[in-house]
């Protein structure tokens, strides 16, 4: 025990330019000569940029209207945004049906609070709907002709929900499919290995775009009237296909990570080659892979904006379109930032989702 | 079953206690039948020629240590047997199933065969119960129950039933080592292979894993182990094998291999292995 008699040295505070704001600034703004030069250089920068762009995007910025007059010459046109938001979320989807686009997002946001929260019960269940019955009930419940919903056909699907429904379809089968192919690469077996391998080399070989041409106006050529099903479901296979063969490559990356060992032991125990992979190798690998499954994830949600080739209004799409509407010209720069920012979102919300997988993955 | 021992059971055995049966064929029950038959067994990696000519039986219930220098194929040897590795001529009969190129048999062989690895090859992602427990619920079809009671068991004979909940990066090398002998003990298998279970390990570590193993064998297991440890075959090896350049030189007793060996090489061996 120190014993506090009046030979002991007080605490005293530490001199202000140790601790708090000043120190901070001290240590990384004002350095040395240069860093205090960068600092002034850049403050400077901002001070020419951001008053000016706040008040055009804010403080001049016209945020409703019916057409281009509505808005003043200074600032912003959020009017074209606010005006036009309905056709940007639903595309051309009928007014009086829009509720079961809505009953669409909404469960999108349940399922994702719903695995996002720890304290939610019954998480394997939920994940097993989201990855299953999830595509299949969104598609049924937004096309309809089926328990007296009206029949709304895929041409009038746009804007952010289609984005959305192209970019997790895409998402929640090219994983397994790219698992198996990435397993079929490493097969023993050399005919699969070759078929894995060609399917991989020829998909990651085309560009995108030509796979959703081939999907969208080639194949209706080649095969009978009868059977070409719906244009949407074809670019909607083309991108599955297309990203599988990268998701693919990225999963190869995680089990060749994954030391002999695992194998042999799993082997040795009598394990099965599923039952090996499934419980022992796949668990391991998919978690070294989270990165590079949501860089593909990503980029994917991304790449949807490419069906505008072949005639289908996604978000960007429709916006483009909407540009070009005799009422709201001249709102482009309005129109791309709002998509933009969108995009933006969608993705950064996908990228701090996974962060926090793999903190809680890696105990 | 069949009074194959001489040795006195110091426990109650820790293999084949009250496990489900096994539906493999199995040859007739003959007293001192080979668990283990190796003929005419060769193997080349490519161009080279890495096990010549291996004939071996092993009796149930005997423990050999197979010693020898590095590179001379005594680990390939004993993971042709569970087909780890695959081998090019001969032929391996392991409890009257014969190793085939047919998945099944491998299977089948694979249950009734237990492996201990130099690297341990825990799986990283499961507790140390669930380690014990996956083959038994999976391959053995027991109850998760039932698989559970079993492996605590087991891992109360390796002496860390506390640590059941852990990961296997929590553990030491000494007590993963433990637990990969348990995991494979949970199969209940007829024979283990031990690959330089040891050989991974800090000093202070060796004993702790040397003492299950001489334990297991003192409970009449069927054991090939490939290892350094010679004080271990002293203790409990039935018949001690010298390879070099993958074939046996020599096979003999633990005393008369140590005490009297015939060949110049293992003679050489012994003196480098035991000098030091």
């Amino acid at each position: 025990m120190i014993s506090h008699d009046s030979n002991m040295i007080p605490a005293r505070e530490p001199p202000a330019t140790a601790v708090g704001v000043l120190a901070w600034g001290k240590n990384n703004l004002f350095a040395n000569p240069l860093s205090a030069l960068t600092t002034l250089l850049i403050a400077y920068g901002l001070y020419l940029l951001v008053p000016p762009l706040v008040q055009w995007a804010f403080i001049e910025a016209t945020w409703f209207g019916t057409d281009s007059n509505a808005c003043s010459s200074d600032g912003a046109c959020w009017a074209f945004i606010t005006a036009r938001l309905d056709q940007f979320i639903y595309g051309f989807y009928p007014e009086e049906q829009q509720w079961r686009a809505d009953l669409f997002f909404a469960q999108l946001v349940v399922l994702i609070a719903w695995l996002s929260f720890k304290a939610t019960p019954g998480k394997k269940w939920v994940l097993g709907y989201s990855l299953v019955m999830m595509p299949v009930v969104s598609w049924f419940l937004l096309y309809g002709d089926l328990l007296g919903l009206e029949k709304v056909e895929t041409h009038q699907w746009g804007g952010l929900m289609l984005t959305l429904l192209l970019a997790l379809c895409g998402m929640i089968a090219s994983l397994p499919f790219g698992v198996l192919l990435a397993l079929g690469r490493r097969s023993n077996m050399p005919v699969i290995r070759s078929l894995c391998t060609g399917y991989i080399e020829l998909w990651r070989g085309v560009p995108l775009i030509t796979v959703l041409f081939m999907a969208s106006v080639m194949l209706p050529l080649f095969v009978p009237e009868e059977v070409v099903f719906d244009k949407l479901l074809r670019a909607l296979i083309g991108i599955i296909l297309f990203q599988a063969a990268y998701m693919a490559e990225v999963v190869r990356g995680g089990l060749q990570a994954i030391p002999k060992g695992q194998f042999e032991a799993f082997n040795s125990l009598g394990l099965s080659y599923w039952q090996g992979m499934i419980m022992i190798i796949l668990p391991q690998a998919m978690r070294l892979v989270i990165p590079g499954v949501v860089n593909t994830f990503i980029a994917l949600f991304k790449d949807t904006s490419l069906v505008l080739v072949i005639g289908l209004f996604d978000l960007l799409a429709i916006i483009q379109a909407g540009l070009n509407d005799p009422a709201w010209l001249g709102n482009s720069i309005e129109g791309y930032l709002f998509a933009g920012l969108v995009f933006w979102v969608f993705c950064f919300g996908i990228s701090k989702y996974s962060q926090r997988l793999e903190q809680q993955l890696h105990r | 079953m069949s009074d194959y021992l001489d040795e006195p059971r110091l426990q109650k055995p820790l293999a084949k206690s009250g496990q489900p049966g096994v539906t493999i064929q199995r040859e007739a029950a003959v007293e001192q039948a080979s668990l283990i038959e190796i003929s005419g067994l060769n193997k080349w990696y490519g161009q080279f020629h890495v096990l010549r000519d291996i004939n071996l039986n092993v009796r149930k219930g005997e423990k050999i240590v197979i010693c020898g220098p590095s590179g001379s194929g005594k680990s390939t040897l004993i993971r042709c047997i569970n087909c780890l590795e695959e081998h090019q001529e001969g032929s391996i009969v392991v409890d009257g199933t014969r190793l085939t190129n047919d998945l099944k048999n491998i299977e089948t062989i694979r249950r009734e065969v237990g492996m201990v690895f130099q690297q341990f090859n825990l799986f990283p992602h499961l507790t140390i119960l669930e380690n014990c427990t996956l083959a038994p619920i999976w391959v053995r079809k027991q109850s998760r129950k039932a698989a559970e009671k079993l492996a605590m068991e087991y891992l109360e004979r390796v002496r860390i039933p506390d640590q059941a909940n852990k990961y296997p990066g929590q553990l030491s090398g000494g007590q993963q080592q433990r637990v990969a002998i348990a995991r494979s003990l949970c199969m209940n298998p007829e024979v283990m292979l031990f690959d330089e279970p040891t050989s991974a390990l800090d000093p202070e570590m060796i004993k702790e894993v040397l003492e299950v193993m001489v334990e297991l064998a003192q409970e009449g297991m069927t054991m090939l182990c490939v290892t350094h440890e010679m004080g271990f075959a002293r203790t409990v090896a039935d018949r001690v094998i010298f390879m070099d350049e993958g074939q046996i030189i020599e096979q003999a007793p633990p005393e008369a291999f140590f005490s009297n060996p015939r060949s110049e090489r293992t003679r050489r061996f012994l003196g480098q292995v035991l000098n030091h």
